[in-house]
This record gives structure tokens, sequence and C-alpha cells, in this order.
């Protein structure tokens, strides 16, 4: 590897994509000219929720990935740090939304060691749509990613979250959002649960609720797996960064859920 | 015919590191150290926006003395490089050894091939997991690469600043300590140095991925006093 120096009219800038792009590297150019490709070919991410509360947000996702009806993996991540204060979610196919999540945070570190400068919250998510524009051709041959974004933005001194499309179109929420194959079940509990101004702890128990309900309705979204001890993955984002919860607190968490369900079962079979 | 004037080789090197040394002289210097928790970049820098001292990698650390812009673009470089190292390969395999030899081919190939050789002076300073892990480079205008394992002094009157900072400072010595030495260094006996005549940063091991950190403003007064 050489050292890449640009003559001025050459520069990428500080974005980690636009030097990929000069060196032909780019993420997509592998793809041009691929045929459509059978989704049941490669494992797909599924669901993912994040909650706006009074500290910031709680980003999480259920651990399961799916071929077609086969489950490929059980204990997938699909929460990931984009930077310090910013999180990114990710739903669809698992391999290509990985890496754009690995190209994403490297393109903000990048950007912030080159500028020497942060980019704005709006900046990122941005990057993210174009990211996601760019991708465009593999959608249309199945490969689809959506993620969500959600980060604190200390200009406004809150927590901020923006859902995606397949185009790159980028839709600010103000409360809540989800993504995946789970979503409508997710969206559908927190939207029932959401209150102004939750705490980080009501939070947390709205999106693990959220999972297991859209775990319990959709067979490509895994529910809590005490036997394997594999639970969501739930982050914060706040004014003091981004934070994964450790297994054991979600662990909690959805015990405590299971326990105030096994009190008022409802639906299922008539009991005899 | 007039026959094209004859130089030695000798006098053109010369004169070109004559050149670059009274460039680098102008330029106020700076000090890369190890302490006890990594490694300690301070320079001299009245300006908080034009950086000399920066964050390359997760573990790696860039001084710069001399001509701005010229340092900058190599910095810029630097950063390229260690992201797509990481990326093609992991980030554990990005390492200050191999950006200090491409940093000194550069300069060995402006040194001999243009007509200006670069008026600059580097260091690249990286944090190792042990102590005894912890590396600097020293690059000089013509390519020449050093390995300072404990400490290095660049920029102007730097051999002045080295027998100051020599007399104070330790290798295992505490942060406040080792910042105490290399601004009593840099400033010398005739000047105080505050907190907006600096720049400083260190890459300390308790931190998490990203171990470079700034120390600025009320936290840097704080050391100073």
């Amino acid at each position: 590897m050489n050292l890449p120096l640009f003559r001025p009219e050459d520069d990428p800038g500080p974005s980690f994509l636009g030097l990929l792009g000069h060196l032909g590297l780019g993420p997509t150019e592998s793809f041009r000219g691929a045929a459509g490709v059978d989704p049941g070919l490669s494992p797909h991410a599924t669901t993912v929720v994040a909650v706006r509360h009074s500290e910031g947000v709680i980003m999480a996702g259920d651990r399961r990935a799916t071929s077609g009806n086969f489950i490929s993996h059980r204990s997938i991540e699909k929460v990931f740090p984009a930077d310090r204060h910013s999180g990114v979610a990710i739903s669809g196919t698992a391999g290509i939304a990985m890496e754009m999540v690995r190209l994403f945070q490297l393109q903000l570190e990048h950007y912030e060691k080159v500028e020497g400068k942060a980019l704005s919250l709006d900046g990122k998510a941005n990057q993210l749509s174009q990211m996601l524009r760019a991708n465009l051709p593999l959608a249309m041959q199945g490969l689809v990613v959506v993620p969500l974004f959600a980060g604190y933005d200390h200009r406004h001194d809150t927590g901020r979250l923006f859902q995606y499309d397949v185009t790159g179109g980028r839709y600010e929420e103000r409360d809540h959002a989800a993504t995946g194959s789970g979503m409508l079940h997710a969206s559908t509990v927190v939207k029932l649960r959401y209150r102004e101004d939750m705490t980080e702890d009501e939070a947390v128990d709205v999106v693990v609720e959220a999972l297991f309900q859209a775990a319990d309705e959709d067979s490509a979204t895994g529910g809590p797996d005490p036997i394997r001890g594999i639970y969501p993955v739930v982050a914060s984002i706040t004014a003091a960064g981004f934070e994964r919860f450790d297994d054991q607190r979600v662990a909690d968490r959805t015990t405590a859920l299971l326990d105030s369900l096994i009190g008022n079962q409802t639906g299922g079979h008539p009991s005899s | 015919m007039s026959m094209p004037m004859y130089v030695s080789p000798e006098q053109i090197m010369k004169d070109k590191a004559d050149f670059a040394r009274k460039g680098i002289a102008r330029g106020r210097a700076a000090i890369g150290c190890t302490f006890a928790d990594g490694v300690l970049l301070c320079a001299e820098n009245p300006s908080n926006t034009l950086r000399k001292v920066s964050e390359i990698y997760d573990r790696i650390g860039f001084v710069g003395v001399g001509r701005y812009n010229e340092f900058d673009s190599l910095r810029k470089g630097g950063v390229r490089h260690a992201d797509l190292k990481g990326y093609t390969y992991s980030r554990e395999d990005v390492d200050a050894r191999s950006l200090a030899n491409l940093y000194a081919e550069t300069l060995g190939g402006y040194f001999t091939h243009e007509p200006k050789p670069l008026e600059i002076e580097m260091l690249v300073g990286e944090m190792g997991e042990e102590p005894d892990g912890d590396q600097l480079f020293h690059l000089l205008y013509d390519g020449t690469v050093m390995d300072m394992r404990t400490f290095a002094v660049i920029g102007g009157e730097a051999d002045a600043i080295r027998g100051r900072f020599e007399e104070t400072w330790s290798r295992d010595s505490a942060l406040t300590v080792a910042i105490g030495a290399a601004v009593t260094a840099l400033a010398g006996p005739e000047r105080r140095l505050s907190a907006d005549d600096l720049e400083v940063a260190v890459l300390a091991r308790p931190n998490s991925r990203r171990a470079f950190r700034r120390i600025e403003g009320d936290e840097l007064d704080g050391l100073l006093a």
C-alpha cells in the first residue's frame, strides 16, 4: 500500500467512499451487471426499533437472521454504534447491510479525522441516505437494506431518529420508528405504550415488549432465548454517547415482561 | 553552444538541506514523549483551528511542524492510508511503523526529485498495549526516519529544547509531570506558555478504541497550574 496523496483537483476530500471510488474499490463496483439474486440465498436480518425518551434514544433489534424459511443465525447483531453519539440499526440482506454499516462508521470517523470536526447529526443522516441510494441497483435485484439511524444532537440537546426507505428517502420521526419484517407488530406495541418524556428504563421496557410481540407474530423475528442466553441487543444513545446494554440487563427486563404476561394470558388455546 | 553549468550532487543536496532546515527553524517546536499511561504530543501553536497535532488511527497520533500545507497534506494521506488499511485488513493491522516508512519514502522522494524539498518535520506516535510497546518515529525533511522509543523534539531550536526537556522528564512520569516538562522545555527560560499557546493531546491506555484525546481549555489550565 502506498500513501494516498492527491493533486488538489483530484482530492476526494473528507469522504472515505470518495477515496474508495477513486481507487476503484467502491462497494458496488464488484456487483455491476450482476443478475437478479434470489433473496432466499442470503441471510436476512429482521426487526429493529428505536424510541425517543427524555434523555435520548433507545435502539433495539432481535437476534435472528433467516434465509428463506431457515434460521441462518441465532445471535446476529443488528444495532451498531455509528460513532460516539449515534447508532445505526439494520434490516434486510445481512451481508450488504453489515458492509454498509462498516462503511458508514468509517465514513463518519474518516470525515472527523480529515476535517478535524465531526459531522452534524443531519449530515450523518444524509450520508446514510446517499449510501442507500447508491445501493438502489442492488435493491432492485433483491438485496434490500433498510436501516434506522438515531443520534444525540448536541446542537439541539435532544435525541433524534430517522427512518429510511430503499431509495435513500429519509424521514425524521418524532418519537419512534421500526423497520424489518416484524415492524408492524413492533410499532403497534410501541405506539400503544409510548408516552411523552418516558425515562430511559421505561423506553427499554417498551422496546423489549415490542420485539417480543413481533417475534410472537413474525417467524423471521427471533424471540428471547433463555436456553442459549440470547436476548435482543438494546443500546442507549444519550449526551454521554452510545452504550450497548449488557445482556444481563436485557435478560432481567425480559424476565419481568414474561412474568407480567404469564399473569394475564390472552389468545392462543382455550384452557381446559 | 554553452555548456550547462555543473553543480556537484553534494552541493545540490547541501543547498536543499540548508533550505529545508531554514524553513523548519522558523516554525515553533513540538515534543512527543511517552508517559506512564501512553504517549503525549505537545506543540506550541497559538492557533486553535490550524492543527499541528492530529489523530491518525485508533492508537496512532501525528505532529507536524514547518509549512502547514505540506505537513497537513501528508497528515491527510496518513489518515487515508490508515483507514484504507484497516478497511482492507483489520484494525489491528494498522501500525505506526509502516506509516512512518511511507512518510519517509514520500519525504525522500520530494527531497531527491523535486526542485523544492518539503520544509517539514513530523512525529508519528503509537500507543502500545503495554508501556514497552509505545513507539515514536521522528521524520526529517530528507526522508530520514528515526525510531525514538522515548521522546523526540521537532521544529525550531530543537537542540536547546531537547537539552531542557531531558533535565526534567523521566520515562514513567505521570501526565502532569510530562506536560509540565514539555511546556517548560518549549517555553525556555524567558517565556511562560499558557493553554492558549499550546496544542496538547494524548494517546492514553485507559481510553476506548480511539485512544486519541485532546487536552484543552480548563483541563489543560488545570494541568499547567
